[in-house]
């Protein structure tokens, strides 16, 4: 019988030490492990956390909108919560998501390393995000920001009450622990790689998180300069961007967009490359098109950062910079397009494993493929005029980011739970949870489309009487979907005790972090692996006859 | 039912404009309905087909080049020719036509004010004359606004201390929505009204029934004077500034050996920034700043009426 899946490197011997979550349990142990998989479970507890926090206020926002004249909440508390909601989904849950939680627990382990390049830097980067959302979380406990999570001035920097500066302070410190990490991921990627594990050896996700490594080093330090200067005008009326004082309110657009819209593919990248992972080992097939798909990754990096200007067509920039804009933002949806189709072509004669991650990513792809080509409507510059500012945008980025990105992260989280808890989670209400997610999510977000098309524009407390049916469907589908988020977190937290145990590779897939036990060792290998295969060495042939036999050790013959 | 589908998918179009962002749109959904609908088909039939246990075929190499390179570049031709005519679309509705009437709006939290060119003024409402273009020059008091009518299909940003243009031609009477579309604090989702298109005869109605007596250029005529303005402006003046006559949409030499068009914007900030652009050969410490002393409102009249002043070439009446 041929293996299903030939392993970029043999399996380890036994490591006779204890896993990484029985070395030392101790709260001390846990605040200062440099343990890149520890620390992977740090960020897990703190983003699940803040998207609780973010999850409430877009509840709150949800059932304010079942009418019309916004009965529940005032105006005033309206505009907070879509800032809390949009700040804390944003900077505390999205962009961290993939890559400081997965990221950190898999990447040192696909390059067959004991950690990343600097253990000490990817603690300190913790303790950054952990310290910026404390200022985040206190600027919303004292009362709160209503500038929106864009910070648009001359409101935030002259007219909005509240705690601007404090919000902002807390994104800058956040800031600098996403830059600290990327650094950390690139080098680690360069230095750090198994020997014979070439750069066209390393699995999708490597590829993606260095790509997304880039832009969170490249980018993120934009965004410090921007909120930097905002505040100095806010506390000392220093005039750069409020006309009032001398200042260009378009300069801050074009700096935070400089920043923001690389940060969106800084909130989808790494999804790609979980989906590339999880559709190999489930077609039992190499991803289709490997260089085509690692590249795209790069090539979004670099053209993401020539974007920007499609925030801003109807800002007062020239019409002129809108066309430059326009047909950049049209080029930089070819290679995500390239992704979906080579993932759609991966499945071709392969033997697909209906499990849960693989649920996920056929969510992903199908609501990614929605978010994408509607973002062709918004590059279309005549119809942004109508659209930007509206639902219909709401509706875009989150097919991207809760339809791409979150379905990536749980996707991600259920193929890897077997590594990082060692056991399995319940198949059957997994399935189910994630099916009720991605209905809750349609039903949520498609009616908002229309909302959009029809002209209701987006942060508002009250609208129009005709909107109200659709925004009834867009709330019901959000308490679908909060159904669809609390399931996971209560068969994770079962599963750690009642849960199958996993054994080291359960879905006999072929990364390196698959030939360690579950969980691994607190130094992930006991020997160090020597690579000698590409990745994605599955053969769906193979599988085939694999479970043909056990079949009919099962069942015999003459059964049939 | 199909009376909910015909608004949730044909609303109001009651602009010239809208029909080709409507065609553009429509263009679009057909477009990415056709590639969402042959993803979601590929994926579901090769899940059915290739599922663990099927009697399909299966194979673990396959070629790639031919297939990546035929589905990288047909996207490629597709987003160009969208691309054109997209913008095509959007140069149209940059560029106002020379018939459009004139309508000023300034934004502030939490109002529109609009004044029409025959001086009258309303609030969160802007009464039209179908088949008439609309030419809007907009500024904000404030923090940035929005000028956005669904049914219209279009949208400017209204900024602080710069003029925007919007321009339309309705073509359909009736009430439509006027939001403001850009975040503006607490009372941003109740700025905004109605915009009301009439037949000729009711305009008429409407335009007769006002109080107003004052026209934009008598207005401004009226603080030019008052202001003080023509004390040093006026064709009589002592002082040596720079004549105004005619000066509108024509270069004016900077002392910096730059020249600019003297544009709504140019004029404004010379108002109320006079330190900003010096004319050459005149001193730099000779216009006083109106900032704080003028509003958004009052500068557009002046505006109106030095605009005037261009296309009669006459002087201050």
């Amino acid at each position: 019988m041929n293996a299903i899946a030939t392993p970029q490197a043999p399996p380890q011997p036994p490591s006779h030490e204890p896993s990484y979550l029985a070395v030392e349990n101790t709260v001390r142990s846990w605040l200062l492990t440099t343990d890149h998989k520890r620390i992977g479970i740090l960020y897990m507890i703190s983003i699940t956390l803040f998207f609780l926090v973010g999850g409430a206020a877009a509840t709150l926002m949800r059932l304010n909108l079942l009418t019309p004249q916004g009965a529940l909440v005032t105006s005033t508390t309206y505009n907070k919560l879509f800032t809390i909601h949009g700040v804390i989904m944003v900077w505390f849950f999205l962009i961290p998501s993939v890559p400081t939680v997965i990221g950190n627990f898999v990447l040192p382990m696909m390059l067959g390393a004991r950690d990343v390049a600097f253990p000490r830097l990817n603690l300190a980067s913790w303790y950054l995000f952990i310290g910026g959302g404390a200022f985040a979380l206190w600027a919303i406990i004292a009362g709160g920001v209503d500038t929106g999570w864009t910070f648009y001035t001359p409101y935030s920097s002259t007219y909005a009450n509240g705690h601007v500066i404090a919000m902002a302070t807390g994104i800058f410190i956040a800031g600098f622990g996403s830059i600290a990490t990327g650094l950390n991921f690139i080098v680690t990627v360069h230095k750090m790689r198994a020997p014979g594990l070439t750069w066209h050896r390393l699995p999708l996700f490597v590829w993606s998180m260095y790509s997304t490594s880039v832009i969170l080093v490249l980018a993120t330090p934009v965004l410090a300069i921007t909120l930097v200067l905002m505040a100095l005008e806010r506390a000392f009326g220093i005039g750069i961007f409020d006309p009032a004082i001398g200042g260009d309110p378009l300069l801050f657009q074009h700096l935070f967009w400089f920043y923001s819209h690389p940060a969106v593919y800084i909130m989808i990248l790494p999804g790609m490359g979980v989906v590339s992972e999880i559709i190999a080992c489930f077609s039992r097939k190499a991803v289709f098109g490997y260089y085509f798909v690692a590249y795209s990754s790069v090539a979004i990096a670099v053209l993401g950062f020539v974007v920007w200007g499609h925030h801003m067509f109807v800002s007062s920039q020239s019409i002129y910079a809108g066309m430059v804009f326009s047909i950049l933002s049209f080029l930089v949806s070819i290679p995500s397009a390239i992704k979906v189709f080579n993932w759609t072509a991966t499945l071709y004669r392969g033997s697909i494993w209906f499990q849960t991650p693989f649920l996920y990513v056929l969510g992903f792809i199908g609501l990614f493929t929605i978010g994408g080509l509607t973002g062709l409507f918004l590059a279309a510059l005549a119809v942004d005029v109508h659209l930007t500012d509206t639902y219909f945008v709401i509706a875009h980025f989150h097919y991207i980011m809760v339809g791409g990105m979150v379905m990536a992260y749980l996707g991600g989280l259920h193929y890897w739970w077997p590594k990082i808890s060692g056991r399995m989670y319940p198949e059957l209400l997994a399935k189910l949870s994630a099916l009720f997610i991605f209905a809750g999510f349609n039903l949520t977000f498609f009616p908002q489309f229309i909302l959009g098309y029809l002209g209701m524009p987006r942060r508002y407390h009250a609208y129009a009487p005709e909107f109200q049916v659709l925004n009834v469907l867009s709330t019901a589908g959000a308490s679908i979907l909060a159904i669809g988020y609390f399931l996971p977190l209560a068969y994770f937290l079962w599963s750690l005790r009642y849960g199958k145990v996993a054994g080291p590779n359960p879905w006999q897939a072929t990364g390196l972090e698959w030939t360690t036990e579950s969980p691994p060792p607190e130094h992930n290998f006991t020997v160090v692996p020597i690579v000698t295969e590409p990745p994605y060495a599955y053969d769906p042939v193979a599988a085939e006859e694999a479970l043909a036999a056990k079949r009919e050790q099962r069942e015999p013959a003459y059964v049939r | 039912m199909t009376a909910l589908l015909a608004v949730w998918f044909l609303p109001e179009r009651a602009s010239d404009i809208a029909r080709e962002v409507d065609a553009l749109f429509y263009g679009l959904l057909v477009l990415c309905g056709i590639i969402a609908i042959g993803v979601c088909a590929a994926v579901i039939v090769f899940c059915l087909r290739y599922r663990q246990g099927s009697n399909a075929t299966r194979q673990a190499e396959q070629k790639t080049i031919p297939l990546e390179i035929t589905w990288s570049a047909i996207p490629l031709v597709i987003f160009i020719a969208l691309f054109i005519w997209a913008g095509a679309v959007y140069f149209h509705m940059s560029k106002p036509p020379d018939n459009a009437t004139e309508i000023h709006v300034v934004g502030k939290q939490w109002m529109w004010k609009i004044q029409h060119p025959t001086g009258r003024r309303e609030i969160n409402e802007i009464h039209l004359l179908i088949n008439q273009p609309v030419k809007l020059l907009m500024t904000s008091q404030d923090v940035i606004h929005d000028v956005f009518v669904p049914a219209f299909r279009t949208k400017q940003d209204v900024l602080p201390g710069r003029y925007t243009i919007e321009w339309f031609t309705p073509i359909k009477t009736g009430d439509y929505h006027l939001f403001c579309a850009e975040y503006c604090g607490d009372g941003h989702s109740r700025m905004g009204g109605w915009v009301h298109v009439m037949a000729p005869d009711a305009y008429a109605k409407w335009l007769a029934d006002t109080s107003t007596t004052e026209s934009v250029v008598a207005a401004g005529a009226r603080l030019f004077q008052a202001r003080g303005c023509a004390g040093c402006h006026g064709p009589n003046a002592t002082v040596h500034a720079p004549p105004l006559n005619g000066i509108f949409g024509h270069p004016v030499a900077l002392s910096t050996g730059k020249t600019v068009i003297a544009d709504e914007q140019y004029i404004h900030d010379s108002i109320l920034q006079p330190k900003k652009d010096i004319v050459a050969g005149y001193p730099d410490n000779l216009m006083p700043t109106y900032q704080g002393q003028l509003g958004e409102e009052e500068v557009m009249e002046l505006i109106g009426y030095i605009k005037a002043l261009g296309s009669t070439s006459g002087g201050v009446p």
